[in-house]
């Protein structure tokens, strides 16, 4: 196996193992921290993939914004921390049962569709025939066939702001 | 990248994605379902990069960028109204908020 491989199935135990903890953990300030695991492994499979740009903004936006906005929510919430045994539903076992069942159905479908047709563009000619890095490649794109998307993202962020403003705030 | 295949990445985007509809349908606590949103869209983050590798274009780099946004104001507005919700009633326990059941 080739480097490659090996970093892949490294980081995907770390993301499987690290979400299934997420959604079992009976300690919310686990969990937020084994969210932090999954989303940094996350953006290492990014960087398998090349899309290094998507990596730093994974790390930026998730780990450093989302993840502080959750222990926030815990914290003024005033979860319990330490274990809490009444954080899972009683009807589990029908939920896992149901997320299985996504996943077969999923599972099958892609294993039929896509075989195991390997990526064709391999990591290291891309970086060097593009004529500059995938974070080059990804501004130039957003600058020009993506802007109006990209603007009206920007408004859907200071529409969030000051949504979330209102409500948070007492009156 | 020769060594890498579509499928691992769509495989695991897959598993993820259902962890994350577990975690959104058995939990109680309102602050871990937005975290398992949170898994469901890194799912589809894994997807759309790895299919923008496969077909060597930049739109899965974008579309994850665009969705990365989108979580984050997600995020904001859905603290925001957990918050509410446990000024007034207390607790952020997803049972006790029935009252538009029918």
């Amino acid at each position: 196996m080739v480097a490659q491989s090996v970093f892949f199935y490294l980081f995907a135990a770390i993301i499987l193992f690290s979400a299934v903890r997420v959604v079992t953990s009976n300690n919310v300030v686990h969990a937020a921290l084994y969210l932090v695991a999954v989303l940094a492994a996350v953006a290492a499979e990014y960087v398998l993939l090349a899309a290094e740009f998507v990596a730093a903004t994974q790390i930026l936006v998730y780990i450093g914004a989302i993840i502080v906005l959750f222990l926030f929510g815990i914290m003024l919430t005033r979860a319990k921390l330490g274990s809490d045994q009444d954080l899972t539903h009683s009807h589990w076992a029908l939920s896992a049962a149901t997320a299985l069942l996504m996943f077969g159905v999923m599972g099958y479908a892609l294993v039929d569709q896509f075989h195991w047709t390997a990526t064709p563009m391999p990591a290291d000619t891309r970086l060097v025939s593009v004529a500059g890095s995938n974070s080059a490649t990804v501004s130039d794109s957003v600058f020009t066939a993506y802007l109006v998307p990209f603007e009206v993202v920007s408004v859907l962020l200071l529409a969030a702001v000051v949504g979330a403003i209102v409500l948070a705030r007492k009156d | 990248m020769d060594d890498l295949f579509l499928n691992q990445f769509l495989l695991l985007g897959a598993m993820l994605f259902c962890i994350g509809v577990y975690g959104v349908l058995a939990r109680r606590n309102a602050v871990l379902v937005l975290m398992s949103i949170e898994l469901i869209l890194n799912a589809v983050n894994i997807n759309l990069i790895a299919f923008g590798a496969f077909w060597g274009s930049i739109a899965g780099s974008v579309f994850a960028l665009f969705v990365i946004a989108i979580a984050a104001a997600e995020v904001g507005v859905g603290l925001a109204i957990v918050l509410l919700i446990y000024r007034n009633r207390r607790s952020v326990a997803l049972d006790d908020v029935a009252e538009m059941k029918g």
